[in-house]
């Protein structure tokens, strides 16, 4: 390592020198020898630090192989066309014992983005409202946002996921003595069960009406956002396009006869059984990260809010706008800007934290490819390799939309 | 130019020898170190368990303090590094721990593809259930559609799964990272019933607030052989630990006990004085005291059983396969000849 670095050192010396050497005037006609050129120096020295270095990571690789061979450690991917042979909690995809190691890494990949996608929805919901009722004129609420974000952003992470799962979760009723929700949802220490619809004939008309009330609305935001720009005349737009969204599939819902029927969950032996369940693990989890989350994003909207200037307040009061549309069309536009690039990293953050699942046995990439699929074939650098990939990957698409968002904001400005 | 391209080339090359890995013997390791690193679990009452001084017990870990009564003459010369069923194998690959003590199920995915051996068994065991009582369970084969607490990365999983299989019956795994853990899954009612090894479903039994209110399933579904484990291609440190769990199988059976050793040092019985002097210990590298040491500070295989999941202990688990060969069970060692 030393003598890598200190290799680096000295090449990247010699560049410095080189790039600081003036040639001097009016030698134009004059050939410099190669090893004197200033250019050939700097690519000959760029391509040795190249190969050191590729052949540093060369060397590490294959003295990890050969030295997992002499310990007769089975190395490869072949594992993951084996048969698995153990259970998961809770997959989206069609999963049981019988598949391989390879489906594990999805079902746990896909476990891992369900909650990271939903827990990134939430915290922002959340967050903004926090953030903002954090800079409310109301006293009450103001201090109220307050001591959500310094309680829920000083207490450590796993701590929360505790609480949520064994202390809040784990204290509900056992399954016989749930508590129902006018006898359709049942909550007890099992989970959350709710009934599952499952669409009968004539229900896709209920959905293609749904999918030509969304390309409706696109199309009537534009038209009307066009009209105001000509006319200055303001549209409805929000009302027109809920009544087009709700209203529209709901017309055709009673049109065609109510073609739904809901698979009820009913008390069996042990737990219930049939209709939809959402389970405790996965709710203690969201939960937990979302709230946490949610305490720093607020901090960074009221931090994005308090960017802008008052000046900007003062103009949109005098050309007579009230609250909401000055917070709506002058502040918040500005401070997105502001928020953009540290929202981010907060997304990063509760992606890498969903980790954490480990903890309390919800069944993400960690708990369930990291964790048992490790344990059970021994692979242990091909497997954290892989989930390293994983998140790695995640983050820099989270990263690379944040970005591109960021860059049409900022576009924006004058 | 070129002194500096002949240096660079030199540093590569001394690099590339650097990285080639130095794996002396680990008993040369241990008797340096004037102290053996052993993995045990986190916690399992019985077999590897601290106690508020932080002084560890239990049947594994008696294995440990065997080894190093064997190799350093002090039993008490033990470090011992608490282990999740998951870290376990990774920290002995690694060179973290000298050898690896945790109620370890011996299978051969685990002995061929790991890069580890199986030093022997020190406990046979098998895999059971329990449930609460008020469930109304008598026979595992009640059990469908039942939630189920499992340790992640142990056999049990795997076990469950076959289990369930075959009977056509369906279930839900909810895997938890520790047994504390999963005990507490099970206590709360997230799982109706916990699965283990039934040795451990008796010692976790105990840690339960109300245990009158558990049972355990008459069904054992798997054979659980467990034992101590160590890196494979070290064959010297191999035969330490191997011959280190034998002794103690070999005292038990020549009736040479903690209390008894030193009169029986005088015994007439030449398998008594193969195991407490003699030279055997000098072809394992180690003193001619070597078995001396073992019985005198650890016990013998019996005495270790009885204290720690025996009669002696809470657990109150009977010999059963684990009696001598002798006396109808399993536990059998090869001489010391």
């Amino acid at each position: 390592m030393v003598s890598i670095a200190g290799i680096t050192g000295v090449i990247l010396f010699l560049e410095i020198r080189d790039s600081l050497y003036m040639p001097p005037a009016d030698h134009g006609s004059q050939k410099v020898a190669p090893w004197n050129d200033p250019k050939v120096r700097s690519v000959v020295f760029q391509f040795v630090a190249l190969i050191t270095l590729g052949y540093f990571f060369y060397t590490i690789f294959q003295n990890t192989l050969a030295n997992m061979e002499r310990r007769g450690i089975t190395t490869g991917f072949a594992f993951l066309g084996n048969e698995a042979g153990f259970g998961i909690l809770m997959s989206l995809i069609p999963y049981d014992e019988t598949y391989t190691y390879g489906r594990t890494f999805f079902v746990g990949l896909l476990n891992t983005v369900l909650v990271a996608g939903f827990g990134i929805v939430l915290a922002t919901v959340i967050g903004f409202i926090i953030g903002v009722a954090r800079l409310s004129n109301n006293w009450l609420i103001a201090k109220a946002a307050m001591v959500y974000i310094e309680v829920l952003r000083n207490i450590p992470l796993l701590l929360q996921i505790f609480f949520w799962y064994f202390a809040v979760l784990q204290a509900l009723p056992s399954p016989r003595q749930s508590i129902a929700f006018g006898g359709i949802f049942h909550l007890n220490n099992r989970g959350l069960y709710f009934p599952s619809p499952i669409p009968e004939a004539g229900f896709s008309y209920v959905i293609w009406t749904l999918v030509v009330a969304v390309i409706g609305v696109i199309w009537l935001r534009r038209w009307a956002r066009r009209r105001q720009e000509i006319t200055g005349q303001q549209f409805p737009v929000v009302w027109v396009s809920i009544a087009l969204i709700v209203g529209a599939p709901l017309l055709v819902f009673a049109l065609t006869g109510a073609p739904l029927a809901w698979d009820h969950p009913s008390l069996q032996r042990f737990s219930f059984g049939g209709g939809g369940r959402m389970i405790p693990e996965f709710m203690a989890l969201l939960w937990a990260l979302t709230m946490y989350t949610a305490a720093f994003i607020a901090e960074i909207v009221r931090a994005g809010i308090q960017s802008v200037s008052h000046g900007q307040t003062e103009a949109a009061r005098a050309l007579g706008l009230r609250n909401s549309p000055t917070l709506r069309l002058v502040i918040i536009p500005q401070s997105l800007r502001v928020i953009i690039p540290p929202l981010t990293s907060q997304y990063l953050n509760l992606t890498k934290n969903s980790s954490l699942a480990t903890a309390i046995g919800y069944p993400d990439l960690v708990s369930v490819f990291m964790g048992t699929t490790l344990n059970q074939t021994g692979q242990a650098v091909e497997i954290v390799g892989m989930t390293m990939a994983v998140y790695l990957t995640i983050s820099l698409l989270i990263s690379m939309f944040m970005n591109a968002y960021n860059k049409k904001i900022a576009l924006t400005e004058r | 130019m070129k002194k500096i391209t002949i240096g660079l080339l030199g540093a590569t090359a001394a690099f590339s020898m650097m990285m080639g890995s130095v794996q002396a013997g680990t008993l040369d390791d241990v008797k340096r170190k004037g102290s053996l690193t052993c993995g045990v679990s986190t916690g399992l009452p019985g077999f590897s368990n601290a106690n508020s001084k932080n002084v560890w017990s239990g049947l594994d870990v008696d294995v440990c303090r065997a080894v190093a009564a064997a190799v350093l003459g002090d039993a008490g010369k033990v470090k011992y590094t608490p282990l999740t069923a998951k870290e376990r194998f990774t920290a002995l690959q690694s060179g973290e721990i000298d050898m690896l003590s945790r109620n370890t199920t011996w299978t051969h995915t685990r002995d061929t593809s790991l890069g580890i051996n199986f030093a022997g068994v020190n406990y046979y065991d098998g895999q059971g259930f329990m449930v609460s009582k008020n469930l109304g369970v008598k026979s595992a084969t009640e059990l469908d559609g039942a939630a189920v607490c499992i340790q992640a990365g142990t056999t049990t999983e795997l076990n469950l799964a076959d289990y369930f299989r075959l009977k056509g019956m369906k279930y839900k795994a909810v895997v938890f990272d520790t047994s504390d853990q999963s005990v507490k899954g099970f206590e709360s009612g997230r799982c109706d019933v916990l699965t283990s090894d039934q040795s451990q479903l008796y010692a976790l039994r105990i840690k339960l607030a109300n245990p009158g209110n558990a049972v355990v399933l008459p069904e054992v579904i798997s054979k659980e052989p467990l034992g101590p484990v160590v890196r494979q291609g070290d064959d010297a440190w191999f035969n330490v630990v191997k011959w280190s769990l034998f002794a103690m199988v070999n005292a038990e059976e020549l009736g040479v006990t903690s209390g008894n050793v030193d009169s029986m040092k005088s015994s007439a019985n030449p398998g008594v004085k193969r195991l407490l002097s003699g030279d055997a210990g000098k072809k394992l590298g180690l003193n001619s005291d070597w078995g001396y040491n073992i019985v005198k500070q650890v016990g013998n295989y019996g005495e270790a059983f009885e204290r720690n999941v025996g009669k002696g202990s809470a657990l109150k688990i009977g010999r059963g396969l684990n009696a001598l060969w002798s006396k109808g069970g399993l536990q059998y060692a090869p001489p010391i000849r």
